[in-house]
């Protein structure tokens, strides 16, 4: 039963690090760089949902709908200024600017929210558990504990944090292929990772479709923002560097640029986690993620989908 | 005499004599304990920045690993050491010696582990397997726990080792609680490591193989064309660079009294990365004055006023975007040309009103 529960546990962690894998991948593969900053994009949103529902006035739609749009219009803005100038300049400047970016973003919260982690309130706070396993007597579903007067305790719960964060996952995920497969923006994204120049000839606007991948991927990354700050209730400046960074981990696994691959990867991410973390050591669960992506940069550094590209002079 | 050699010579020679004025100030008591204190750390964040400036400015790849091998360096030369003095009554100027030298040498010996499948690859995947690296190296050291008792050396993972000896105990390294190395870094030993170092650093960059990595960095390919054997020189470069991060990282573990693993997380890289940055890529007297100015400045105005300090970071960020936009921005790069093109013209304008004027 543990490990059952450990691997919805570890799925659930896999589905955010998969949504914030999918900014990572999809921005790699249009625009060629590595956003650091994304990370950071997740922190604002856990601050920016922080505010708004701890506000009395506000509701919980419209303090996610805020999340949202403050983390879309900063995830453009940020690509306006920063990074659009040095489309055509050398990796080494364009990463430089991507940490300085990230470096900005955490000393702004560092000096508007202070270094102490604060307590986020989860947005199913109250809701009962989504699944009780009890021996003997069966499942029950979305039910606070039937059996509390008979002294018995389940032997799986599943929380409904985790529930939702599988379920609002695939949701997104289901939607987001079906964007880039059917739509002609989605197209539009296609071809611009595939070929930039070639799509500019086509009559493609370029710096419009960079911009909406900016925009859908930090869109994803405040979901994920509410998605993990509800699961693991704390929110500090911080926050954002390590699912950040692992999500990158995830991306590369499941092969950088390849949006199936993210999704593959952070869940395989995920899972690795929390098994770890559970029947290793808590204490190496991150060394452990790391190893992967060296192993994986070793043995196929394109990943698990992605494709072998040679260079050309 | 080559210009790199003078250039060489002007910055060593700057260091020596900043190294001998302070030095001199402090022997004849005209600083105080903080300014002293300051004037180490400072030193420790030179070597540390120098040697980063070899993978980032020489070699041309980003490493966000770096104080990972200050780690590895900091708590092997802390085993050293309190071995020496602890257990085999060593002189502390010997321990102290052979503990840097170790710290160096197993840097060293990571930095060439880890540069072998890092070395392969290049740009953001390098830079996150660094940074991947380091986080690794952090938590490994707070897993690792070294204690010594009558019987010996007792080895423990993730755990404390059991069964010793309580009245014998002395505990070397205690896992995520870190450890506490004699105090024996001051100036003196500061300034001999750096200036060791930037010899060091210089010799490298300015022979043949410092030569072969700034091709690799310029043109990847067509080093590779003309017979480089790329990876060798990279390994050579990066191994270096983790060597003298060892011998920072030593003498930063000893210049406390307490010391954590989780102190050389990914922000004590980047700290040293906006240094090195900041300084100017490729160039060794820019990461010291960068490294001098940036430390110093807070240091001083934190007896003046504690509001400036908390918005250095904040500062520093942005200087970073700024200045990377300056340099790199296509339209920036225009507008600096013509503003040149338009001193030039002035220039000529005043020639010609001058030499016109002569004329008649």
């Amino acid at each position: 039963m543990s490990f059952i529960s450990n691997l919805l546990n570890g799925i659930s962690l896999g589905s955010i690090y998969a949504l914030i894998a999918l900014g990572y991948t999809m921005v790699y593969g249009i625009a060629k760089m590595l956003n650091f900053a994304h990370g950071d994009i997740i922190m604002v949103g856990g601050y920016a949902a922080f505010i708004t529902m701890t506000a009395n006035w506000c509701p919980l739609w419209l303090s996610m709908v805020i999340t949202v749009t403050v983390c879309t219009v900063l995830g453009v803005v940020i690509e306006k200024v920063a990074y659009k100038p040095l489309r055509s300049s050398p990796p080494l400047a364009v990463l430089i600017t991507a940490i300085g970016v990230s470096y900005l973003l955490q000393n702004i919260a560092l000096l508007t929210q202070t270094a102490n982690p604060k307590t986020f309130t989860s947005i199913a706070a109250g809701a009962p558990p989504f699944l009780q396993v009890f021996s003997g007597k069966g499942a029950v579903f979305f039910q606070t504990n039937p059996y509390t007067e008979e002294g018995l305790k389940p032997s799986l719960t599943i929380s409904m944090e985790t529930f939702l964060a599988i379920v609002v996952s695939v949701a997104i995920m289901v939607a987001l292929t079906l964007f880039i497969n059917k739509t002609k923006a989605g197209r539009a994204m296609m071809a611009c990772s595939e070929d930039r120049g070639a799509a500019q000839l086509m009559g493609i606007n370029v710096n419009g479709t960079i911009s909406l991948t900016f925009a859908i991927g930090s869109a994803l990354a405040a979901v994920a923002a509410v998605l993990m700050c509800s699961a693991y209730p704390q929110i500090s400046p911080y926050t954002g560097s390590m699912p950040g960074i692992k999500a990158f981990v995830a991306a590369v696994f499941g092969g950088i640029g390849s949006i199936p691959g993210a999704m593959i990867g952070g869940v395989l991410l995920g899972v690795i986690e929390i098994l770890s973390k559970f029947y290793i050591s808590s204490q190496l669960s991150d060394a452990i993620v790391f190893m992967v992506l060296i192993v994986v940069l070793i043995v196929r550094p394109t990943g698990i989908m992605g494709k072998k590209i040679s260079e050309k002079v | 005499m080559k210009k790199t050699t003078k250039n060489n010579l002007i910055t060593f020679g700057g260091t020596l004599i900043l190294c001998v004025v302070l030095g001199i100030l402090m022997q004849a008591g005209k600083l105080n304990s903080m300014t002293m204190g300051l004037m180490v750390t400072i030193g420790i964040y030179i070597i540390a920045s120098t040697s980063l400036n070899l993978t980032v400015g020489v070699l041309g790849e980003l490493s966000l690993g770096h104080a990972g091998f200050m780690c590895i360096g900091a708590f092997s030369s802390a085993t050293v050491s309190q071995i020496l003095i602890n257990n085999a009554g060593a002189p502390n100027w010997l321990a102290f010696t052979l503990a840097i030298l170790f710290g160096a040498l197993m840097a060293a010996i990571f930095g060439f582990l880890i540069g072998i499948p890092v070395m392969r690859l290049r740009g953001d995947y390098l830079a996150i397997v660094t940074l991947g690296f380091g986080e690794i190296l952090k938590s490994l050291f707070n897993n690792i726990y070294i204690t010594s008792d009558k019987n010996g050396l007792h080895f423990g993972f993730t755990n404390p080792p059991k069964n010793i000896d309580t009245a014998t105990k002395l505990e070397i390294l205690r896992g995520p609680k870190g450890t506490s190395a004699p105090d024996l870094t001051n100036f003196w030993v500061v300034a001999a490591v750096l200036l060791i170092c930037l010899i060091i650093l210089m010799t490298f960059i300015d022979s043949k193989s410092g030569r072969a990595c700034m091709a690799v960095r310029d043109n990847y390919i067509a080093a590779q064309s003309v017979g480089i054997n790329v990876t060798k020189f990279r390994l050579m470069a990066f191994t270096l660079s983790a060597a003298i991060a060892g011998a920072a990282g030593a003498l930063y573990m000893h210049s406390l009294a307490n010391m954590l693993p989780k102190k050389f997380d990914y922000n004590m890289s980047i700290l040293i990365l906006v240094y090195v940055v900041l300084g100017g890529l490729g160039s060794l007297r820019g990461s010291i004055i960068a490294t001098i100015v940036l430390y110093a400045i807070p240091g001083l105005l934190r007896g003046i006023n504690q509001e400036i300090v908390n918005y250095r970071m904040l500062i520093y960020a942005i200087i970073l975007i700024c200045l990377m936009l300056w340099k790199n921005a296509p339209v920036f790069i225009n507008m600096r040309e013509k503003i040149k093109a338009k001193f030039k013209n002035k220039k000529n304008e005043a020639a010609d009103l001058t030499s016109g004027g002569a004329e008649a």
